[in-house]
C-alpha cells in the first residue's frame, strides 16, 4: 500500500466527520472517492494527504506514519490539490507552477536548472506553456485548473490526490481535466486518488471506486463492481437504472426520477 | 545564495539606485548654507574644510538615517502583507510602533521638564532603547492575542487593529497628562522625523539591517508560499506556524530597528511594496525592490520636508502621510470595485 488510512477518527472541533475509517490505496492506481454531500470524502482526502491531522488513528506513507515524516521530505513524494484553490491576486501561471519546486529548494539555493525544467516540463504536458506569463486570473476555469495541476506536477511527486479537479468546469473542460489526469497515470503510472461528484464520469476515469457515505466507506472496488442499482440507492439515496456507457463500456448512471 | 531573479525586478531597482543617489546628492547640497556638488564632495574628504561638519555630520547621517530606515520599513511592510495576505497591512497592525510610541511618551513625560528632565546624550540613546523596547514589547501582546491553535493571518489584522487602537489612546492620555513641554518634544517623535539624526542613529539601524536583510531574503521562497492557502502551503511541505513565525520576527525587528531611529514614520511600509509590486509586475511585494522604493519615498520626502516652508522644518512624518493618504484612498477605491490590487 502507498497510502493508507488505519481507523482514522477525522473532524473539526468537536465536531465528529469520520470514525473508525481504513482504506488503502494501491501502487499505480487511479482511485476516486464518490459519495453525497457531506458524507466526508473531502476531510478523507485531507487527511491523507496530511492537511488534516487524524484525532484517532493514523495515515501511513509507505508504511510509515505521515505525521512522524518531515513534511518537506513528504511534498517531495505526496502532491495535493486542495479543493477549488485559491492563488494570490495577478500571479502568472509560470510563478503558480514554479511554487510546486518549493519542497526541492533551499534557503541558499532557491532557484536551480532542475527547477527550469521541472517547471518547463509541467508547463507543456498541462498544455500551457504558450500562456505562461499571463496572470492566473485570466484564464478560464478549464486552463486554471489545468495551471494548478500543473503545478502539482512540477513538485515532481508519483503521488497525487486531487479533491474535486473538476468543480465549477463544464462538462468539456471536465472531460480536459480528467483526460489530463488519465495521461499522468498511464504516461508515468503515477498513482492518483481523487474526489469527484460526476458518477458517470468516475466510473470512466477510475480503477477503483470508494464509495462513501456519513464518514463510512460502504463500497469499494472497480466501477461495475460498485456503481450498481442496490449501491445508488444505499449510499444515494438515488433510484436509477445502470446500464453500460456506449463509448467506453463503463457504467452508466441514469436516474429516474418522476419526469418522463 | 541562489535567488531567482527577475530582470525587470534588476531594471527597476537599479533605476531606484539611481534616482536615490540624485536625491541624497541634493540633500547634500541644499540646507542653510547651500553647497555645490563640488563643494559637497571637497567638504567629504577634507576635514579642515569649513563645510566638513555640514555635510559629515549634519546633512549625511541625517540622509542615511532617512534611506536605511525606509527600507527596513519599506521590507517589514512586505513581508507583513505578503503573510497577511493584505495590501493595507502594514507593521503598524504588529503593534510595533504604536507600542514605540507609547513607551517613548510615558519616558519623554515621566522624565520630562517637571520631573527634572533628562536631555542630552541621555535622550539621544535612551529614546532608540524606550522605543525598541517598546515596538518589541507591542509584537509579542499582538502575537499573543491572535495566537489560536496557530497564527491566521486574517486574525492577526483584525488584532493588530485592536492593540493599535488601545497603544494610540494611551499615548494621547500621556500627551494629556504631561507637560506641555515634553508633549511638544514627544509630538515631533511621534509624527517621526529625521531632525538631528547623527551617526549614532546611523551605525545601529545599519547594523540591524546586514543582518536582518539577508535572513529575511533567505526566506522569500517561504513568503511565496506563505501567500497561497494554508491547505496549499502545507501541500508544499511549508511548516506553517515555524515559517510565519521567523517571517513576522524579521518584520517585527525591522520596524523595531527602523522606529527606535526616527519614530514611526507613516505611510511608508503601507505603499512602497504596493508601489514595489506595480513596478515589477510580480503577484507577491518584492523584499529588495521594495526595501529600494522605501528608501526613495523617506529620502524624497525628507528633502520636501527640509526645503518646502524653509526655514521652518516638518517632520517627515508629516511629509510621506501626505502623500501616502491620497494613495490609500486609491487603493481602497481599486479594492471596492473589486478589481486587482
Amino acid at each position: 500500500m502507498r497510502l493508507q488510512a488505519v481507523d482514522v477518527r477525522l473532524g473539526y472541533g468537536d465536531r465528529v466527520v469520520v470514525d473508525g475509517l481504513d482504506l488503502g490505496i494501491e501502487p499505480g492506481t487511479v482511485t476516486t472517492i464518490i459519495g453525497p454531500n457531506g458524507c466526508g470524502k473531502s476531510t478523507l482526502l485531507r487527511a491523507l494527504g496530511r492537511l488534516l491531522k487524524p484525532s484517532g488513528g493514523e495515515v501511513l506513507l509507505d508504511g510509515k506514519r505521515i505525521d512522524k515524516l518531515p513534511t518537506r521530505e513528504v511534498a517531495r513524494v505526496l502532491g495535493v490539490l486542495p479543493q477549488a484553490p485559491s492563488a494570490p491576486e495577478g500571479l502568472t501561471v509560470a510563478d503558480l507552477v514554479a511554487r510546486g519546486r518549493h519542497p526541492h529548494q533551499t534557503w541558499y539555493r532557491q532557484w536551480s536548472s532542475d527547477d527550469e525544467s521541472a517547471v518547463g516540463h509541467a508547463l507543456a504536458m498541462t498544455g500551457l506553456a504558450d500562456l505562461a506569463e499571463r496572470p492566473l486570473d485570466e484564464l478560464s476555469g478549464g486552463q486554471r485548473q489545468r495551471a494548478w495541476i500543473s503545478m502539482a506536477l512540477a513538485q515532481g511527486t508519483d503521488l497525487l490526490l486531487l479533491d474535486e479537479p473538476t468543480t465549477f468546469l463544464d462538462l468539456a473542460h471536465q472531460v480536459e481535466v480528467l483526460e489530463l489526469v488519465r495521461h499522468l497515470h498511464t504516461s508515468a503510472g503515477r498513482t492518483i486518488v481523487m474526489v469527484l461528484h460526476d458518477l458517470n464520469l468516475a466510473a470512466r476515469y477510475a480503477d477503483r471506486l470508494v464509495a462513501m457515505r456519513d464518514g463510512r466507506v460502504v463500497a469499494s472496488g472497480a466501477p461495475h463492481e460498485v456503481l450498481t442499482e442496490e449501491l445508488l440507492a444505499k449510499v444515494f439515496d438515488l433510484d436509477a437504472v445502470v446500464i453500460a456507457d456506449p463509448v467506453a463500456g463503463t457504467p452508466l448512471v441514469v436516474p429516474i426520477g418522476t419526469r418522463h | 545564495m541562489k535567488l531567482r531573479v527577475r530582470p525587470r525586478a534588476l531594471m527597476v531597482s537599479a533605476i531606484g539606485f539611481v534616482l536615490l543617489g540624485f536625491l541624497m546628492a541634493l540633500n547634500m547640497r541644499i540646507g542653510d548654507i547651500p553647497l555645490s556638488l563640488p563643494d559637497v564632495l571637497r567638504a567629504t574628504f577634507d576635514p579642515a574644510d569649513p563645510a566638513h561638519f555640514v555635510v559629515m555630520e549634519l546633512r549625511l547621517p541625517r540622509a542615511l538615517t532617512g534611506v536605511l530606515v525606509g527600507a527596513a520599513l519599506a521590507m517589514s511592510g512586505a513581508i507583513i502583507q505578503s503573510i497577511a495576505r493584505n495590501p493595507l497591512a502594514s507593521p503598524e497592525i504588529l503593534g510595533v510602533t504604536t507600542g514605540a510610541s507609547v513607551t517613548v511618551v510615558a519616558g519623554m513625560v515621566v522624565t520630562g521638564s517637571t520631573y527634572g528632565g533628562a536631555s542630552g546624550l541621555l535622550m539621544a540613546l535612551g529614546i532608540p532603547v524606550l522605543a525598541l523596547a517598546g515596538g518589541l514589547i507591542g509584537a509579542i501582546v499582538v502575537y499573543a492575542l491572535a495566537w489560536r491553535r496557530g497564527l491566521d493571518g486574517y486574525r492577526l489584522v483584525l488584532v493588530g487593529i485592536g492593540v493599535a487602537a488601545v497603544f494610540t489612546n494611551v499615548k494621547y492620555w500621556l500627551m494629556t497628562v504631561g507637560d506641555v513641554n515634553d508633549t511638544t518634544r514627544a509630538m515631533v517623535w511621534i509624527s517621526g522625523s529625521l531632525n538631528g539624526r547623527g551617526w549614532e542613529h546611523v551605525v545601529p539601524v545599519g547594523l540591524a539591517l546586514l543582518l536582518l536583510i539577508p535572513l529575511t531574503l533567505a526566506g522569500a521562497r517561504i513568503l511565496d508560499v506563505l501567500r497561497f492557502t494554508d491547505d496549499t502551503a502545507v501541500a508544499l511541505g511549508v511548516r506553517l506556524n515555524r515559517s510565519r513565525g521567523l517571517m513576522i520576527l524579521s518584520a517585527v525587528l525591522l520596524a523595531a530597528v527602523a522606529t527606535a531611529s526616527a519614530g514611526p514614520i507613516a505611510f511608508v511600509a503601507l505603499p512602497s511594496p504596493q508601489i514595489a509590486m506595480r513596478l515589477v509586475g510580480s503577484g507577491r511585494p518584492p523584499l529588495v525592490t521594495s526595501a529600494v522604493v522605501g528608501s526613495v519615498l523617506v529620502a524624497g520626502a525628507d528633502l520636501v520636508a527640509r526645503t518646502a516652508f524653509s526655514p521652518l522644518e516638518l517632520p517627515v512624518g508629516i511629509v510621506t502621510a501626505v502623500l501616502g493618504a491620497p494613495y490609500l484612498i486609491y487603493l481602497l477605491v481599486r479594492m471596492r470595485r473589486g478589481s486587482r490590487v
